[in-house]
């Protein structure tokens, strides 16, 4: 047989290489526009769809407000400015209470967690407590630190503190327990110290335990400081929903639920940002799957 | 030959010829495990084994038999509950620095980058950043990773993670090398790859090797001696002393007609023992 006899010979009717990747990129590009066309839709046919039963009379409009309404109420309230002050003044201030007691909480809660992991008779000690701790609904704490912290930031700052202490505890307490035996055999082979074992070993293998409680506790640290605010306070958006229920106005309450949302969505983003840059070292499509 | 000992006279230290004692040593060794359900399990038993400085040593034995459980005693993770460990003459006392342990499973910090991870020891050892991190690049290279310095562990193939797991534990320049099945979980053409690259290091380093493994070739392929142990609770069964000359190409020594005969001597011993802890893990289960 030639040489020639057993090249392949290119066929015009094959696509090239180049040709089938380039369909495949038009593809996906067709599916992510498709996504997002299906995904404006929904929106559009569930707000269209509460603003004509509202005009339509079939739900009370008074009880249930309108997409409409709820809209100029936060247009008013961003123009106006809100019965309490400035609509940025109040969300700073929720904000505020939240991160602070989202810090606080989520520190003190890390710090018990690698604690009580690492040391079997305090974790034996201390899990019994922590679990009645637990399951203690535990915005009722809330009327306790309006009691003893007042109507201002301290009360709110902490009952976000607890909301989010015992998630994130629980979640570096796992953590901990679960670094694998043969990683730890493995660097106190190579010579690692206590405190480099902690440092090298228990606290990377706890990290995404933590990060990922990280997601949902900033989540609570807003309901904290919402909740504080609703039960007794002088600014933020929680009197501003408590303010709106006083008087019957149920746009209101849907308008400050918006606000509430948008700067949640907001701090989620800078929290994956956040655990991206800290967690590199996972595989894409571990670290995709957690956001 | 091919010389079968009496595991009694193998384990009688031998003074080498520089007057140091053997490398490693188990006199008598016992050890018990108690279950979480409060089940005392004998994992061994009446075990004796010494290793010669610089002796490459195999064991093998039917799975679940306490192979690995004599690694954890010699590496100091583990204490007898009856019995004396010794390396270099003086008793385990906790983890020796000495000392190299390479895993069956990946134990490579996936947080860390290739480069980090193999500097990890000399770091761990309080050795100064730039001269380790220079000898962990030269490292690197000689495992044949050039190039994937700054990759994480999850963008290497299993072989690739293998030979950073070798360069981790070789860096640190141990005088006993611990191998617990390491090329168990690659496929295997990287298995007799990574042989191969385990007998170059070795030959330039001569440590002192204690090789764990299930694969009885893989065990003559590599070994100056091959221990063979019962099933559990395990003890020494026979020694064999593997006189295939060296170096050794691990690919092709398993044409050697005398690696054929070895084999087959030894598989006859390992088979009965096997079948043992075969008919047992039925009952089990």
């Amino acid at each position: 047989m030639t040489q020639a006899g057993i090249e392949l010979q290119p066929r015009n009717a094959a696509p090239s290489e180049e040709e089938i990747a380039q369909a495949a990129r038009r593809a996906l590009q067709r599916r992510r526009v498709l996504v997002n066309v299906l995904r404006v839709g929904f929106l559009v046919v569930v707000l269209g769809g509460w603003e004509l039963a509202a005009r339509l009379g079939w739900i009370d409009p008074f009880f249930f407000a309108m997409p409409s309404t709820i809209a100029a109420q936060i247009w008013d309230w961003m123009v106006e400015g809100t019965s309490q002050g400035p609509l940025w003044v109040q969300v700073a201030v929720t904000m505020e209470e939240t991160i602070i007691g989202f810090l606080i909480g989520a520190v003190l809660g890390i710090i018990a967690g690698l604690l009580l992991g690492r040391d079997r008779l305090l974790a034996d000690v201390f899990s019994i407590y922590i679990k009645i701790a637990n399951s203690v609904p535990r915005v009722v704490l809330g009327s306790i630190f309006i009691i003893a912290l007042g109507l201002g930031m301290a009360s709110k700052v902490a009952l976000a503190v607890v909301m989010v202490f015992f998630v994130v505890f629980g979640n570096a307490f796992q953590g901990v327990r679960e670094a694998d035996r043969n990683l730890i055999a493995n660097a106190r082979i190579l010579g690692a110290s206590k405190r480099q074992l902690m440092s090298s070993v228990v606290i990377p293998s706890a990290l995404s335990w933590i990060l990922a409680s990280l997601h949902v506790s900033f989540g609570f640290a807003l309901v904290g400081a919402v909740v504080g605010e609703f039960l007794g306070s002088r600014q933020g958006l929680g009197l501003l929903i408590a303010t709106a229920q006083g008087t019957f106005n149920a746009a209101g309450v849907f308008a400050a639920m918006i606000v509430l949302a948008v700067v949640a969505l907001i701090a989620e983003g800078l929290i994956s940002l956040l655990e991206r840059h800290l967690v590199k070292w996972r595989p894409a499509a571990l670290a995709e799957g957690a956001l | 030959m091919v010389s079968v000992m009496n595991p009694i006279a193998a384990a009688t230290p031998e003074p080498s010829r520089d007057g140091g004692a053997a490398a490693i040593e188990l006199r008598d060794v016992q050890r018990r495990f108690v279950t979480p359900d409060g089940r005392a399990l004998t994992a061994l038993r009446s075990f004796n084994l010494t290793v010669r400085r610089g002796e490459f040593c195999a064991v093998v034995g039917p799975t679940g038999c306490g192979k690995s459980t004599t690694l954890t005693l010699i590496a100091g993770l583990a204490t007898p509950t009856a019995g004396e460990v010794r390396i270099m003459g003086k008793p385990v006392t906790g983890i020796d620095p000495r000392v190299g342990f390479v895993f069956q499973q990946d134990a490579v910090f996936p947080w860390k980058t290739v480069i980090d991870n193999v500097v990890a020891g000399p770091l761990y050892r309080g050795k100064p950043r730039a001269a380790a991190y220079a000898t962990a690049r030269d490292w690197v290279k000689r495992v044949g990773l050039a190039g994937f310095e700054n990759h994480y562990p999850h963008q290497l193939s299993g072989g690739m993670r293998k030979r950073v797991a070798l360069a981790q534990t070789f860096i640190n320049e141990p005088e006993i090398l611990l191998m617990d099945e390491p090329f168990s979980a690659l496929d295997v053409q990287t298995r007799v790859l990574m042989q191969d690259e385990l007998l170059k290091l070795w030959s330039a380093h001569s440590a002192s090797v204690v090789f764990v493994t299930h694969d009885l070739e893989e065990a003559i392929a590599l070994a100056d001696r091959v221990f063979v142990l019962t099933a559990g609770p395990a003890t020494v069964k026979s020694v064999y002393d593997i006189d295939l000359p060296r170096p050794r190409v691990t690919a092709e020594i398993r044409y050697d007609p005398k690696f054929t005969e070895i084999s087959k001597l030894i598989w006859n011993d390992l088979r009965d023992e096997v079948l043992v802890s075969y008919q047992r893990a039925q009952r089990g289960g």
